[in-house]
């Protein structure tokens, strides 16, 4: 299919500005661009045959089953779409006065409370705009509770083997040396080499539980343990917790800094690689580092130590709840006249229910501008409302449920990496297979597509060779389950009575195998204008 | 596979070649780069760096791996071989003929094998 | 309550007994120690239907005030959002796919980017541009890291950097162990006098922003020479809809470019979701984070796209990976580009020009007014610094009962000063209402 660059035509365009009305200004030339960039030149329908043609030859949750290993390809429900394109929320600008930005400081506010409950947590920030950025931030704040004690020894974090790439990646931008640890042959945290690991040099350790072969870490209180008694600080992978949502927390397991993804366990969209949404948990003691500046309900409530102001911020308080006696003598009748004037001062936004508190002298700083990917929370907020306390835990039952049922109905034939049962996710290696017939995992996920769903992830973990990962969620039914079981039985036999159609795929689909090689050897990284 | 036998190699399947006592060739073993696969890039390092026997100087790129180089001598490099930064396939085509890093001043080596006991250790692995 | 799982309880009941599990209960105790699990639900409140739900949240959305007409910018912008922009980032299937690791059924995505790369590069006139990073902010601080090595890991930030910009490279830059030093402003212009001092054999490199925070136009040509002087890189940081009509970074030898994308089809919403671009030099390539598309062929000679270069990506060289971006904010990049194609050439460089004329209307318009005067004397954009004896709010506070939401009040050295933003929707009328309000509260 055409690129966008190649469907263009010279002088085509959309009607969309009027003229300027006011006199034009003429910039001086030397400021000037020579050439016009070479955007294209289309009209509207054009445009919108382009992007159509190009979705059809993209996959998406909403065209059929995604078993993406850690990425929780959840069903994004159509409502939380609709709340976070009200014009109440887009057309505010961040830096407009906050008594008119109210209902945003709300969401905020109100995702923190949520997802502080949801994690054990103390503190949250929605600041960073991914996983990996609440990385960054989460192990920025390790930092800085070390040398804030004066602890500058502590440079190591420890990183299990089976990590995502991201947690090394991550605590290596915040300054840190990463100390690899193995897991052991059930595929948890290796105890004894984790107590071999600890010094007074660890800043602290990072881990996902369950881990990412899907398992839950039986020994995690004596990990977090460990590494509390060798003085570092517990940094969770929040990737997976749509595992243990309203079932276990881990602020209850001894983690002292956790990650969420918003985009992952909170059903907003992954919009083709994002935005996400990474919102970042600590514990007290790490609250004053936090990022950004704390939302906090406004000072005019708060104590001034003003006896007369106090007296009056009561009364208005009694008159907002509707429980205001009726005045006894003329004192009364001022306190409640002074008092209602307050109040309409306070309804009437002149002075705003919620504010920014200063940002604390300790705080790491930003690591983005503004208060985060708002609209994406928005969503997170109304989905997490939808669910409420009974919908939270019954999705992370369902999703480890499904991830079982998937797993039972497919484990005599791929073999299982690790464990007896798995929570919301499980690994398989095909080690044996690629050694019999040939047919490696990435020959099994091609084969998928040409059954018409999306390949789970591979080679992820590092430490299961010839992995598949896959992850249902618990949006699916048992119907897709059976059906993706019965794919995938399929291809096993493919693999051993025909393996040359599984070397040629896919072939249903719009492109075949791509050279890989030639594409990094020799970049071409825009399209190249004819001259 | 093909191990001249006028080089040296590392457990690592890097290959030294010395040109004289002070000046050596370092490059990557056959067998390595038929186990890394098509190559893709390389991150050499610059003239003039020092290198440490035992130690990574260099990384080779195939799409999904990345893996260290180590070098098999101490010394100063004296020379890249640039021709390798535009095509990386030399080191797959002609992995001897695909030298890396030239050093110069070489004052140690790390443990070295000839090519007859270096071609024992691979079969041994296989 | 509502719930998106499709399994009825009966379902559910069958599944477990299939997996050797009576209940649910179980299936967690035989995997979670009980120590950990919780005995009692999570103090959120009840679950809701869709129906209660829209109310809550349109409730909650009714509390904000969206103004009629709008004169602030400072880092995010105001800009005519075409019907189209917001028709096709609802697709279904654009908006559901994830990171297009299967490139066989992914090419739409894949092909989405490309252009997007495309496109950046136009704007920039530099050699190739990556896939998007989280925002303008965190696309500088990404920037610095690219340029640092061994023995050059100081960072130079001009003090007329958008202060959240700032905020930024610092707060990265301390994680890596960077140094960051700010070059001072003068008359709302980086002072390159300093930068003889300040710029030596450990300056990684410089990044400086053009227009400024305050709206003007740099010295780049001066910033250039005295960078590359020193040996370190220059980073540029721009607005995508001014580079339709200014010289290009690439054009003053800049070896990175980077900004913030909003003004590229995004709407205000409360700060994000924004996008970062980032755009730089050929030999820079392999140091750009994040995912890169780039062209090829299948095997049947088609051309194809896919995710490439990725060896300089976190998931394989781990602790060693410049970055760790994983996520980035890919509808974004989407929604520009849909913004760039259906404004086209022409179209840009008109918002650019009107954006740019309205604001010169209304600096003339308000520095005739006694008592109100330009702070600052240099060319400029689409913003510019206004200085008058009225303290700010008591302005801010008359144009919101009109519901026009002023500049921006700016602090530190500037305080009682106001930033303010002109672009295409704000028409003659509003501009000339705005000076008449002005006005007004200059003569009380
Ligand atoms: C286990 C794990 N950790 C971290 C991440 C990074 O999250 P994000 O892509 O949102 O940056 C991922 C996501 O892919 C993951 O699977």
């Amino acid at each position: 299919m055409k690129l966008i660059f190649e469907a263009s035509r010279q002088g085509r365009g959309c009607s969309l500005l009027p003229a300027c009305d006011v006199p034009v200004y003429a910039l001086d030339a030397a400021a000037g661009r020579k050439n016009p960039p070479r955007l294209p030149e289309v009209a509207e329908i054009d445009l919108i045959r382009h992007y159509s043609a190009l979705a059809k030859r993209a996959y998406g949750v909403n065209d059929g089953f995604y078993p993406l290993g850690s990425c929780t390809m959840k069903y994004n429900p159509k409502i939380n779409e609709e709340i976070a394109s009200l014009p109440g929320f887009t057309r505010i600008h961040p830096l407009q006065p906050l008594a008119m930005s109210q209902g945003c400081l709300e969401v905020l506010k109100l995702a923190e409370g949520y997802l502080c409950e949801i994690t054990g947590m103390d503190a949250m920030t929605l600041q960073p705009a991914a996983g990996a950025h609440g990385e960054l931030t989460g192990m920025l704040l390790i930092k800085a509770f070390h040398q804030s004690r004066k602890d500058t020894k502590r440079t190591k974090i420890i990183v299990p083997d089976s990590a995502h790439g991201t947690n090394p990646a991550s605590a290596a931008m915040a300054g840190f040396d990463v100390v690899s640890i193995p897991s052991t042959e059930e595929g948890m945290v290796d105890v004894a080499k984790l107590r071999e690991a600890v010094g007074d040099d660890t800043a602290g350790l990072m881990l996902t539980n369950p881990n990412t072969v899907g398992l839950f870490d039986k020994n995690i209180l004596e990990i977090t343990e460990i590494i509390h008694k060798a003085g570092g600080l517990n940094y969770y992978d929040g990737a997976n917790l749509n595992a243990i949502m309203g079932k276990a927390r881990p602020g209850d397991m001894g983690f002292d800094v956790v990650h969420i993804n918003l985009h992952k366990t909170f059903a907003t969209p992954h919009g083709g690689g994002g935005p996400g949404s990474g919102p970042v948990g600590c514990k007290a003691p790490l609250a004053v580092f936090m990022p950004g500046a704390p939302i906090r309900e406004a000072a005019c409530w708060a104590d001034t130590g003003d006896q007369e102001l106090e007296i009056i911020k009561r009364a208005a308080a009694e008159q907002a709840e509707g429980t205001a006696p009726p005045p006894k003598n003329d004192e009364e009748k001022e306190i409640q006249k002074a008092a209602k004037e307050l109040l309409a001062r306070l309804q009437q936004a002149a002075g705003p229910e919620l504010e920014f508190g200063p940002v604390s002298p300790l705080s790491i700083g930003s690591v983005r501008a503004f208060y985060g990917n708002f609209l994406v929370v928005v969503k997170a907020l109304t989905y997490i409302l939808t669910l409420g306390k009974e919908g939270i835990p019954e999705a992370s039952e369902n999703a480890v449920l499904n991830a079982n049922y998937l797993m039972s109905k497919v484990k005599d034939l791929y073999p299982v990496a690790y464990g007896k049962h798995c929570m919301h996710e499980f690994v398989v290696t095909l080690e044996a297979l690629k050694k019999e017939t040939g047919i490696s995992a990435m020959d099994i996920a091609k084969g998928l597509l040409d059954f018409g769903i999306h390949p789970p992830t591979m080679y992820f973990p590092l430490i299961v060779h010839e992995a598949l990962m896959l992850e249902p969620t618990e949006t699916e039914s048992r119907e897709t389950l059976d059906e993706a079981a019965e794919m995938l039985r399929k291809l096993h036999e493919i693999a051993k009575t025909d393996p040359d159609i599984l070397h040629a795929a896919p072939v249903t689909t719009t492109v075949q195998r791509l050279d890989e090689v030639g594409a990094a050897r020799h970049p071409k990284l825009h399209y190249a204008f004819p001259e | 596979m093909n191990y001249p036998k006028e080089l040296f190699y590392m457990k690592s399947h890097e290959w030294v070649k010395f040109l004289d006592d002070a000046t050596a060739l370092v490059g990557i073993s056959d067998h390595a780069q038929d186990a890394l696969g098509d190559l893709v890039f390389v991150n050499l390092p610059q003239a003039e760096d020092a290198v440490t026997a035992g130690e990574s100087f260099a990384d080779v790129e195939s799409v999904k791996a990345v893996s260290d180089v180590y070098s098999p001598v101490t010394g100063t490099i004296a020379e890249i071989n640039e021709a390798l930064l535009d095509s990386p396939e030399l080191l797959n085509q002609d992995p001897y003929g695909a030298w890396m890093i030239k050093v110069v001043n070489v004052t140690d080596h790390a443990d070295l094998l000839s090519a007859e006991d270096y071609e024992k250790m691979i079969a041994e692995e296989a | 309550m509502g719930n998106y799982i499709p399994s009825t309880a009966g379902e559910r009941q069958a599944m477990l007994e299939a997996i050797g599990f009576d209940s649910m209960e179980a299936l967690f105790k035989a995997q979670i120690p009980e120590k950990i699990l919780l005995d009692q639900p999570l103090d959120l409140p009840s679950g809701l239907s869709e129906k209660e739900v829209r109310s809550v949240m349109e409730a909650i959305a009714a509390k904000n005030h969206a103004f009629r007409t709008i004169f602030r910018g400072a880092g995010a912008y105001h800009h005519y959002i075409p019907s189209m922009v917001k028709s096709v980032v609802s697709n279904e299937t654009l908006l559901t796919a994830y990171t297009p690791y299967q490139a066989e059924i992914s090419q739409g995505i894949l092909q989405s980017i490309f252009e997007y790369q495309t496109m950046i590069c136009e704007l920039t006139g530099m050699d190739a541009a990556n896939a998007s990073v989280y925002d303008g902010a965190s696309a500088a601080a990404e920037a610095t890291a690219m340029c640092r090595e061994r023995k050059r890991t100081k960072v130079l930030v001009s003090a007329a950097v958008n202060p959240q910009v700032i905020r930024t490279i610092r707060t990265y830059c301390w994680g890596a162990g960077a140094a960051v030093v700010l070059l001072p402003a003068k008359d709302g212009v980086t002072d390159w006098q300093a930068m003889e001092q300040l710029a030596d054999g450990e300056t990684a490199c410089l990044y400086v922003q053009h227009p400024n925070f305050y709206g003007l136009l740099e010295d780049v040509e001066t910033a250039v020479r005295l960078t590359h002087q020193a040996g370190a890189k220059l980073i540029m940081g721009v607005n995508p809809i001014a580079q339709a009509i200014l010289k290009t970074p690439a054009a003053y030898d800049a070896d990175i470019v980077v900004g913030e994308g909003q003004p590229l089809g995004m709407p205000l919403s409360f700060g994000g979701p924004y996008l970062g671009f980032m755009a730089c030099k050929q030999d820079m390539v392999r140091k750009l984070p994040g995912r890169i598309v780039g062209e090829t062929t299948d095997r049947e000679g088609k051309r194809a796209f896919v995710l490439t270069l990725q060896a300089r990506e976190q998931h394989i060289r781990r602790e060693k990976a410049s970055s760790s971006l994983c996520s980035n904010q890919a509808l974004c990049a989407l929604t520009a580009s849909v913004y760039m194609s259906a404004m086209g050439p022409q179209g840009m460089a008109e918002a650019a020009r009107q954006s740019m004329s309205k604001a010169h209307y209304a600096a003339a318009q308000i520095s005739a007014i006694p008592g109100y005067e330009l702070k600052f004397s240099g060319e400029f954009f689409h913003e510019f610094v206004t200085k008058s004896p009225i303290p700010p709010e008591e302005i801010l506070e008359r144009l919101e009962c009109e519901d026009m939401l002023g500049g921006y009040p700016l602090q530190g050295d500037l305080e009682g000063c106001i930033l303010w933003c002109c672009t295409e929707m704000n028409t003659k009328s509003e501009i000339d209402q705005l000076v008449n309000v002005l006005k007004e509260v200059a003569e009380q």
